[in-house]
């Protein structure tokens, strides 16, 4: 099939960027997406044009790198997928398809589609973590976790950390992404210690690096590729008052 | 023995040797270990918990990773689990047995010490990533659950749903997360190794290229401990990350560690199948799925056969092929027998779908016995990611499959520490040689990459830096300016190279290459005449290469010029691995060496050694090393699935 490509062009953080036309023929339906950007990409090198600059790895929906606004949807127009895991038979003969990245304060642009999301990282290394060191750790099976518990846990866990949750809101929130985690630690025993100060913490991180208010308008978990549901940020909402009433931690 | 290479395998029973060795091994005092810096390149399981260690112990960390975050590493792909000796089932593990099974799965091309080392140190690995809040498979009754995989006869593999390496990867990602916190683990995102520096004889640093504003780096530390994952993409299809390299590993080789057993590959039997010119990667299907997938082809080829056609040929006119020639293991042969095997029938001429070039994977049986939702139950998820891969549905027709490259059992040689031919280098992970001999037995690598970074380099690299002394150097030394330089002049070499073929070009034809004579199956004649297009290709690179793009900017096209360049230079040493090497075992199938019956033949009197190549010189072939295998604690036996 032959298609129409408008695609984000910037060239830095500086640059204003722009949209910009291409065309891609013979697509096979087999491709993926990335393989389609690919044979652009060949087409452009050829020319000695730059390439479309994006970013990917494991192109099988679990690094969480890809992450490209596809017809106004974070990871395009199928649920539960990412960016990696759309192949081209989801389109047709003649399609125009608009091509941006993640739009968030948060998330500046680098180039092209390739965005910035070390504000992520910034927000576990505030508490995201069980304050375990290596070695002089009782056995594993010493505490046991009702199976349903551990389920719910993995269930939060799922999340990779692209952030097209944040895509998604029209506030930019990243509040799904946090709510995954510390949910996570929440329903686990290993995660009681430090319960409160955790989510104080990451809700403070969260804050201060611009990312807007939650108002529960659900655009995340509907374009979440790993199913993150919305009830984490209930549980994050419940933690977080409770840990304003007991502590006076930070 | 080789007269150089100097293993450092502790003396004594074979079960005591890691905690006497561990007694005798030098500590640098708690305060003292603030005056030291280590670099840890690679963040993924083997790196990040290396660093968050290190950084726990006291040491000054500056970590590496050339992905936007820790958490992107290639380990967060695995899937199906990671092995503990723990015994939890009560049917019979022990330590003894994991590591019995990890050597006769190597098919005896490791080294005892290393593998019973690495069995000890897996009850640890569990417990640390419960603390750490893994959410790994639980009983209903709270406990842990295990799975058994990849042909082990006890069930030992903890699991997390089908995301065991990200859940991992996350608890160590966690835990370096913790350390960048508190400001002993510095990051560096985005930024690629691309030499290793020596003072005096020793790594003392590293040079990088920040991939964003493309400025080259020196970086100075006591000791450079290198994690940076396997080189499977040397045949540009692989199961890989896309970004998965060998650079780190092949500039330290030039730097002078010897690089191990590099014609070592693990090929995946279960992938899903290429489909065109425009593939750029393969993914695995979990081999669970010939648990109750029986594979077949048709007995006389038809071209281009469907998976839809496929329903309609008659059982008579099938080959369950695996199940003919192995009756007593049949579709759960190991995965190089079942490759080969694969292989073989399409070489025939049966290969099925577009392309010739896979085999049937078909659940029709299974779902008739055990009933659609029991399969969907098992393998439901899988079923629905080969469709939106595909477009075809598995419930009602036959899945196709092809084998993949899919781990590097090949990587730096190291001795007992960890430690390469380079004072103050190691190398964890799948980065190194170490465990898995010429095969790795599912669920292993996992276990390995955080065993070397958790519970091993932590105490072994104390013993080096407790020497050393804690003088720093500076990057003003000579030794960073020029390796400073050597960096900039290669990179603007590439860049002013302008030539015709894009760098994808180059690097499909080297796959194709590797994958020809170098992949499932070696000959001399097919190695030899490798050697010589994989060296014209090396030359065509370096003139006809067209890098576009700027240097002081993100510039993905030269990212992949420099591993490119890297993975022709490797693939000639694979070649050369490979030739010398006139056996087959595990992966490394030679077709001079086999059965009357067609299988594997391993000639231990010849070829029970590491091979290990020490660079000469650009254009000169490398100088072999042997460490000699002794092997005191198991029996070499020949494998046999029949
Ligand atoms: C699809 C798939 C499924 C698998 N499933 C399993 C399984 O179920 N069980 C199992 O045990 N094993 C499995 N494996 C194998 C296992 O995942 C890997 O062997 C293991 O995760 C490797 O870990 P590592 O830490 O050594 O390297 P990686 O995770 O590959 O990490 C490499 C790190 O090095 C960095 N790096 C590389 N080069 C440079 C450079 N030049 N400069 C700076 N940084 C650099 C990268 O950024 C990254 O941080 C699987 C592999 C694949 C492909
Ligand atoms: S919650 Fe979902 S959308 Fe947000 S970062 Fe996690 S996986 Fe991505
Ligand atoms: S490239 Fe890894 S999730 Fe898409």
């Amino acid at each position: 099939m032959n298609l129409t490509l408008k695609i984000w062009r910037q060239k830095n953080a500086q640059d204003k960027g722009k949209m910009e036309s291409f065309n891609v023929s013979d697509v096979s339906p087999d491709m993926s997406f990335l393989e389609m950007l690919d044979v652009l990409n060949e087409q452009l090198t050829r020319k000695g044009i730059d390439p479309i600059h994006f970013d990917h790895d494991c192109r099988e929906g679990i690094c969480g790198m890809c992450s490209m606004v596809i017809n106004g949807r974070p990871h395009g127009p199928k649920d539960l997928i990412t960016t990696c895991q759309l192949h081209m038979r989801s389109f047709k003969e003649g399609d125009v398809i608009s091509i941006e990245p993640w739009r968030a304060g948060a998330f500046p642009v680098i180039k092209d589609l390739v965005v910035d999301r070390t504000s992520f990282d910034r927000i576990i290394q505030a508490g995201g973590y069980v304050n375990v060191n290596t070695g002089g750790i009782p056995d594993a099976n010493a505490i046991p976790i009702a199976k349903k518990i551990a389920d719910e846990a993995m269930d939060a866990a799922a999340c990779i950390g692209c952030g097209a949750c944040v895509a998604a809101c029209k506030n930019a929130s990243a509040m799904l992404f946090v709510s995954a985690k510390v949910s996570q630690l929440a329903l686990l025993p290993q995660g009681q210690v430090e319960r409160q100060t955790r989510v104080e913490k990451m809700v403070a991180q969260m804050d201060k690096e611009g990312f807007g208010a939650c108002t529960n308008t659900g655009a995340c978990e509907a374009e979440c590729p790993k199913g993150i549901s919305l009830t984490n940020i209930a549980r994050l909402n419940r933690e977080f008052f409770s840990a304003k009433l007991t502590s006076d931690n930070i | 023995m080789s007269t150089v290479l100097n293993s450092k395998v502790p003396a004594g029973p074979l079960a005591d040797k890691w905690s006497k060795h561990k007694f005798d091994l030098k500590v640098v005092n708690p305060s003292n270990k603030r005056k030291y810096d280590i670099i840890v390149v690679g963040t993924g399981l083997a790196g990040a918990s290396a660093a968050a260690s290190f950084g726990e112990l006291g040491y000054n960390v500056k970590a590496f990773c050339f992905q936007d975050s820790p958490r992107r590493a290639h380990s967060i792909a695995a899937q199906g689990g990671i092995n503990a000796a723990k015994n939890y089932q009560n049917d019979g593990d022990s330590i003894f047995r994991l590591f019995y099974d990890t050597v006769k799965g190597g098919d005896y091309r490791s080294r005892e010490a290393n593998v019973y080392r690495l069995a000890q140190v897996s009850v640890d690995i569990i417990d640390q990533c419960v603390a750490q809040g893994v959410p790994f498979a639980r009983d209903y009754g709270g406990l842990l659950a295990n799975r058994s995989f990849g042909g082990a006869q006890v069930s030992r593999t903890f699991y997390a749903r089908g995301q065991t390496g990200q859940q991992l990867l996350l608890g160590a990602y966690s835990a370096i997360s913790r350390q960048i916190a508190n400001g002993k683990v510095k990051m560096y995102n985005r930024s690629e190794m691309l030499d290793v520096v020596l003072v005096d004889g020793k790594a003392r640093g590293i040079i990088t290229r920040n991939l964003i504003t493309g400025e080259i780096e020196s970086h100075s530390a006591h000791a450079v401990v290198l994690a940076t994952g396997g080189y499977g993409n040397v045949f540009f299809l692989s199961t890989n990350a896309m970004g998965s390299n060998v650079t780190a590993a092949w500039r330290a080789h030039k730097k002078g560690a010897f690089f191990a057993n590099p014609c070592f590959t693990q090929i995946h039997p279960t992938c899903i199948p290429v489909s065109g010119d425009h593939q750029s990667k393969l993914t695995l299907m979990s081999e669970s799925l010939r648990n109750d997938g029986r594979v077949w082809v048709p007995k006389k080829g038809i071209k281009g056969l469907t998976a839809k056609d496929s329903v309609k040929i008659a059982e008579a006119d099938r080959d369950y092929y695996l199940e003919r020639r192995y009756p007593s293991f049949g579709n759960l042969v190991p995965r190089d027998v079942a490759s080969r095997n694969a292989k073989n029938v399409c070489d025939e001429g049966r290969g099925v779908g577009a392309t010739g070039l896979a085999v049937f994977l078909d659940f029709a049986d299974a779902i008739k016995r055990d009933g659609r939702d029991t399969i969907e139950a098992k393998y439901g998820n899988l079923f629905d990611m080969y469709q939106q891969i595909t477009g075809d549905n598995p419930y009602e027709m036959p899945m196709m499959i092809y084998p993949a490259v899919h781990y590097t059992m090949g990587g730096l040689w190291v001795d007992y520490n960890l430690m390469t031919t380079v004072p103050g280098l190691y190398a964890t992970g799948e980065c190194n040689f170490s465990d898995h001999g010429a095969n790795r037995l599912g669920a292993s690598a996992l276990m390995q990459g955080l065993a070397d970074g958790y519970f091993v380099i932590p105490y072994t690299i104390g013993d080096y830096l407790a020497t050393l002394g804690h003088e720093k150097v500076e990057t003003t030394h000579e030794a960073f300016v020029q390796a400073e330089k050597e960096v900039r002049d290669r990179i603007n070499t590439l860049m002013n190279i302008n030539g015709e073929k894009t760098v994808d070009d180059f690097h499909k034809e080297l796959g194709k290459i590797m994958w020809e004579y170098c992949g499932m199956s070696r000959s001399e004649e097919g190695l030899k005449k490798a050697k010589g297009m994989v060296q014209e290709l090396k030359t065509e690179f370096w003139k006809n290469v067209k890098v576009v793009g700027g240097t002081d900017e993100l510039n993905m096209s030269l990212e992949k010029a420099n591993r490119v360049a890297d993975f022709l230079e490797l693939g000639e040493l694979m070649i050369d691995d490979a030739m010398v090497r006139a056996e087959s075992c595990g992966g490394h199938f030679r077709e001079e060496s086999q059965t009357p019956e067609g299988e594997a033949l391993r000639i231990d009197d010849k070829f029970s050694f590491v091979s290990a190549w020490e660079f000469a010189g650009d254009n000169s072939p490398e100088n072999l090393h042997k460490e000699d295998l002794v092997f005191e604690n198991v029996k070499l036996t020949q494998r046999s699935y029949k």
